[in-house]
Formats: structure tokens, C-alpha cells, sequence
């Protein structure tokens, strides 16, 4: 196995024991850790997934597809979320979005940055309506984000700096942020 | 008579958020008086207090529990469902991190009513950060006895397992939630079974929502009684509104059930954003039919709402001004059905995507004569004709904009544009 190998397939094995007897009910932490691993979820990594758990390929593959928050495809390394549903539309949030694709030099449609550093997504509600217009990077949250205050956040992304979240700690990029979700650490020190 | 915020009344205090600040404020009293009640007791009293499910629908709590049979040589499972996604809605966010222990309360109590062993909260994957303060607050139960085997020093063991979403608002129906907490695309099931007699795992289930649970300790300890004495005869109790979009403070604010919207927009939220007018709101989140400025005076209760002619849903209060095109916001609101069917049936999977091309051509200016009443009869053949609620909500946004607003949609496709200003012109407060 390439992934779950080492310190991984340990990480593997305390995610399958939240589950005794119910082993499939895994998959999605697995899920999140190959995508910590890998930086995006791999053939491979739907391969071991399947194979750890005694499943076939297409049905981890079935889950992962159903999923937004599992990326089958290569990803940046930080992941910036725009909210535009009704909420955030009411407070601006689609000239924060244009405005995130002009401080990323990212053109609509465009997955990931030339550079590797980005990948710019449109978000359903994210859950933040009271600090709307709402933006998640690598899934923490900035609030009341305007399209200024998305340019520097952009900014200071390709200045190799995580932006600090308005709660919380910022994770040190997506695949951080993919452990996390895999419920392997608990509250930073 | 001014109401004394029940869910948010620690909300200034940030030590509440761990366990020695819970524990200070009373915290746990109601689990420990559960661990020494008969379960039918604490069903009983669930029932008494009238509380309904926060979660959109509406059901009563007590009922739900006394549908769990207890003969089946099964294991029963409590399953939480914080998967939070309606538009509009983030109330159960606030809750639980700035009080997660009362909803591990909440938590241990319920499945002390219906004799389970291990629950599951299931969060969506979009709150990391909510994610990580539960997982801290269940160690620190674990840690002081509160969960794992013999709690509170009784003969009764709890665990409790985090399992996080992964991006999908279907997951927020509960059989769906099921689905996907057992490994599987969070598709719904048929119903019946349902989930009391064959949820997770093929087991008796109860799923309920963080806002429902976290009442459950108050109940415990203070009584069905004293639940009643604010809200509604038949909406009973207080409830969390979130109010957003167009006004001056948006936010999640605690109100007695039955609170006239007025005194929710005007007192509360300070009022239309800009001392602009009123035109439309959602009462509880995207799926709920639009109602306009003349039902300000319509109190925020199931009954109240429902004679208005929209739901409650999850108390989403979302505001548009008169500036704002409701054309645009149907779109908006369609496109995320659209967005988030599962795919499993016809009407919403195809319907919800056509609505929204339809909905974007005479946003756009290309509509067609026929598009207003080609409009009303998709909303028709959405209208529960799908196996769950997802494509209802699709439904209930073009419904309700056509009979409130028809005369915006015909001016649309008359005059080739959109009649007012786009809303992204207005100022961010910062």
C-alpha cells in the first residue's frame, strides 16, 4: 500500500475503530485522510480505501462522488469557499467571488492556479449568515469578507502566510484542514 | 413581561464553553436527575413540555422518543443531527460552540430515555472549527466521567462518536444523514420503516436536531411547566432565529415561539438595512414560501406561519429590501436545489436544474411569454412529487414568488431586463 503506510495506516486504524462492527461507516474520515495525505482523493487512494475495508473500488468511489468536500481532482494547496447563496448574495458575496478570481488571476471554470497555490470554489450556504458575505479558507471561516478584504487574503496566500481566521485556528493549508476533518487532532495547543 | 433568555443565557460567559464553567452554571444537574428517573418518566416529561422539533418539521420531541420500541434485543441509537445547512440557518453553530457541553446533556439524556449506548453527532463537514470544540468538550466528559462506562457514577454507559459530513444538504434529512453516517451516498430512504424502528444500522433510532436537544436539560431539571410559561399553547417554549440578508444587525437571537416578526426585524435585527422598505422573507430558511411586508404582525409559531401560508422551518429569517429583485433570488434559491438534489428522482433532479435555466432567462432578459405560466406549472409538477422534502423547497421558492410577486416576473420578460438595480451594489457594513 502507498498511502496507508507508516503513521497513516495507524491514522487508518483508530478511524475504523470509532466503528466496531459497523467498519463501512469509515469511509468518509478515510476519505479525509487519503485527502490529507495526497492533497486531493487519488484513484489509488479510492483503491485502498476499498481495499481496507474489504469494499469494491466503485463503492467507496460512489461516496466520494457525492460529496463537495472530497476533491477527486488535483486541488491547491489552500481552498478558498465563497458563499453566494441568498444570505451572502443580499450582502455582495458576487463581487467578493469575482473579486477572488481577479486577485487569484484565475480565470471562471478554472480549478486550480497556475502556480499550484489555489483552488477557488462557489459555495453553497456555509452556515455563516450572520456574517455574511461568508468565505471559508481551507474550511475556516472570515467574516463579513468585502471585495477589498478578499484581495488581501488572496495576497497574503501567495505571500506563503495563512490569513487568521475570524474563530478558531486556521489550518496550515487543505490537507491540514483534510486531518482535521478526519477527527485525528483535537483542540490546537 | 421581558423573556429570560433560556438557550443563550450564558452566551456573555465564554467559561461556559468548557466543562468546569458548565458544571459551575448547573451543567449536568438535568443528566445527573435523568440517570435517576425511569426512562418513561423523562418520555413522559418531554411530552408534557409540548417541545417540537427544531430541526424544520416541527414534531414532537416526547413522541418521537415513545416511538423507540424497547423489545427488540436491539441496540437503540440517539444520532444528532447538526448537519445544519438550510439557507439562511447557522443557529445550531452558535449554540454548540459557545455551549457544547449542554448539548452532550441534552445528548446523554435522550438516550438515557430510550436506553442507548452509543450516540453519534453528526456534523457537517463545513464546521471544522465547531467540530474540533465538540471533540474537545467530549474528551473532557470522558475525562470527568460524564460519558464512557458507569456515568456520573451510575450503572449506565454513553459514548458518544463525532462523525463529520463531507458537503451535501440532503444529509440534513434524517434518513439520508443515516445513509451517509453508515458509509453510503447520503441518499433518503423509503419510509416506512422509520428510522424509531429501523434507523442506523437497521436499529431503533431517534434523530434530533442540536436546538432540540439542547432544551432537554431545562426540561429535566425545571420542568414541563415552567418550559410552557413562554411561547404558544401548541409552540411551546423559546426558539433561535437567525436573521440575515438586508438588515441592520443580523444575527441569532433567542425569542419566546410566537414573537410577532415585527419586534424580531424592528427591535431586534434594528430594522430594514439603510431605513429601506421591506419586500419580501423567508420565516425559516430557502424552503419556506416568501412572505412580504404584509405579514410583519404574523407571530413566529408552526400555527401562526402555516395560516400565513409558508413554515417556520428553522427559524432563517432572510431579508430583501425594495431594491432587490425576487427574480433573481428565486434563481439564486433554485440553483442551490438544484445543486443539492441527490439525483434519485425525476422532478427534482430535472426539475430543479430547468427552473433554473428558466429563471435565469428572464433574469437575464430572454424570457419568454410563456415562461411565467411554464414556470407555475414546473412548480407543480414539483410539488411533492419527489421520494423526500429537498424538491418541495425548490417548489415552495417558485410558488411563492409567482403569488406574491407575478406582476416582477411578467415586467422581466416585457421589458427584456431586469427592472431594478441589481442588490451586489449595496454597502457592506464592515
Amino acid at each position: 500500500m502507498a498511502i496507508f503506510e507508516g503513521d497513516a495506516r495507524a491514522d487508518a486504524e483508530r478511524i475504523v475503530a470509532r466503528y466496531p462492527g459497523h467498519e463501512r461507516s469509515a469511509v468518509m474520515p478515510l476519505l479525509y485522510l487519503t485527502q490529507s495525505v495526497e492533497g486531493h482523493v487519488s484513484r489509488e487512494g479510492l483503491r485502498e480505501v476499498a481495499e481496507l475495508l474489504g469494499l469494491t473500488t466503485a463503492e467507496i468511489e460512489a461516496v466520494a462522488t457525492f460529496y463537495t468536500m472530497f476533491r477527486l481532482r488535483p486541488t491547491g494547496r489552500h481552498v478558498v469557499n465563497v458563499c453566494t447563496n441568498l444570505a451572502c448574495a443580499l450582502r455582495g458575496a458576487k463581487d467578493v467571488y469575482e473579486a477572488a478570481h481577479r486577485a487569484a488571476g484565475m480565470r471562471h471554470g478554472q480549478e486550480i492556479s497556475d502556480d499550484g497555490l489555489l483552488t477557488l470554489h462557489e459555495e453553497e450556504c456555509l452556515g455563516v449568515c450572520d456574517f455574511a458575505p461568508a468565505v471559508q479558507i481551507d474550511f475556516a471561516n472570515h467574516d463579513e469578507v468585502t471585495p477589498g478584504r478578499m484581495a488581501e487574503l488572496i495576497a497574503s496566500l501567495r505571500a506563503g502566510e495563512v490569513p487568521k481566521p475570524s474563530r478558531g485556528p486556521a489550518p496550515g493549508g487543505f490537507r491540514h484542514a483534510s486531518r482535521l476533518l478526519a477527527g485525528l487532532e483535537g483542540v490546537p495547543a | 413581561m421581558t423573556f429570560e433568555p433560556r438557550l443563550t443565557r450564558h452566551w456573555d460567559d465564554p467559561s461556559v464553553a468548557t466543562l468546569d464553567g458548565y458544571v459551575a452554571t448547573g451543567g449536568y444537574e438535568g443528566l445527573r436527575m435523568a440517570l435517576g428517573m425511569a426512562p418513561a418518566d423523562l418520555i413522559q416529561g418531554a411530552k408534557d413540555s409540548g417541545l417540537r422539533g427544531r430541526g424544520g418539521a416541527g414534531f414532537p420531541t416526547g413522541l418521537k422518543w415513545g416511538f423507540v420500541p424497547q423489545d427488540t434485543g436491539k441496540p437503540t441509537y440517539v444520532v444528532v443531527n447538526f448537519d445544519e445547512s438550510e439557507p439562511g440557518t447557522c443557529n445550531n453553530r452558535e449554540l454548540a460552540e459557545r455551549d457544547p457541553h449542554r448539548l452532550l446533556e441534552g445528548t446523554a439524556i435522550a438516550a438515557r430515555a430510550i436506553g442507548c449506548r452509543t450516540a453519534f453527532i453528526y456534523v457537517r463537514g463545513e464546521y471544522l472549527w465547531q467540530a474540533i470544540v465538540l471533540q474537545g468538550a467530549i474528551e473532557e466528559a470522558y475525562a470527568n466521567g460524564y460519558l464512557g462506562s458507569g456515568i456520573c457514577g451510575s450503572e449506565v454507559d454513553l459514548d458518544i462518536v463525532l462523525h463529520r459530513g463531507a458537503g451535501a444538504y440532503i444529509c440534513g434529512e434524517e434518513t439520508a444523514l443515516l445513509n451517509s453516517l453508515e458509509g453510503l451516498r447520503g441518499q433518503p430512504r423509503l419510509r416506512p420503516p422509520f428510522p424509531a424502528v429501523e434507523g442506523l444500522y437497521a436499529c431503533p433510532t431517534v434523530v434530533n436536531n442540536v436546538e432540540t436537544l439542547m432544551n432537554v436539560p431545562d426540561i429535566v431539571v425545571r420542568g414541563a411547566e415552567w418550559f410552557r410559561s413562554v411561547g404558544t399553547e401548541k409552540s411551546p417554549g423559546s426558539k433561535m432565529f437567525t436573521i440575515s440578508g438586508k438588515v441592520e444587525r443580523p444575527g441569532n437571537f433567542e425569542l419566546p415561539l410566537g414573537t410577532p416578526f415585527r419586534e424580531l426585524l424592528e427591535d431586534v435585527a434594528g430594522g430594514v438595512l439603510g431605513g429601506r422598505s421591506l419586500k419580501a422573507w423567508t420565516p425559516g430558511g430557502s424552503s419556506t414560501p416568501l412572505l412580504t411586508a404584509e405579514h410583519v404582525d404574523v407571530g413566529l409559531d408552526y400555527e401562526s406561519i402555516a395560516t400565513a401560508g409558508s413554515l417556520l422551518g428553522t427559524g432563517a429569517v432572510m431579508v430583501m429590501d425594495e431594491t432587490d429583485c425576487v427574480v433573481e433570488a428565486a434563481r439564486r434559491m433554485v440553483r442551490f436545489y438544484a445543486h443539492e438534489s441527490c439525483g434519485k428522482c425525476t422532478p427534482c433532479r430535472e426539475g430543479s436544474w430547468w427552473a433554473t435555466r428558466v429563471l435565469g432567462r428572464i433574469e437575464d432578459g430572454y424570457g419568454r411569454e410563456t415562461d411565467v405560466p411554464l414556470m407555475t406549472e414546473m412548480g407543480r409538477n414539483i410539488m411533492f412529487r419527489a421520494f423526500c422534502a429537498l424538491a418541495d423547497g425548490a417548489a415552495a421558492v417558485i410558488d411563492s414568488s409567482l403569488k406574491h410577486f407575478r406582476d416582477e416576473f411578467e415586467e422581466h420578460v416585457r421589458l427584456g431586463r431586469c427592472p431594478l438595480e441589481p442588490s451586489a451594489d449595496v454597502e457592506v457594513a464592515s
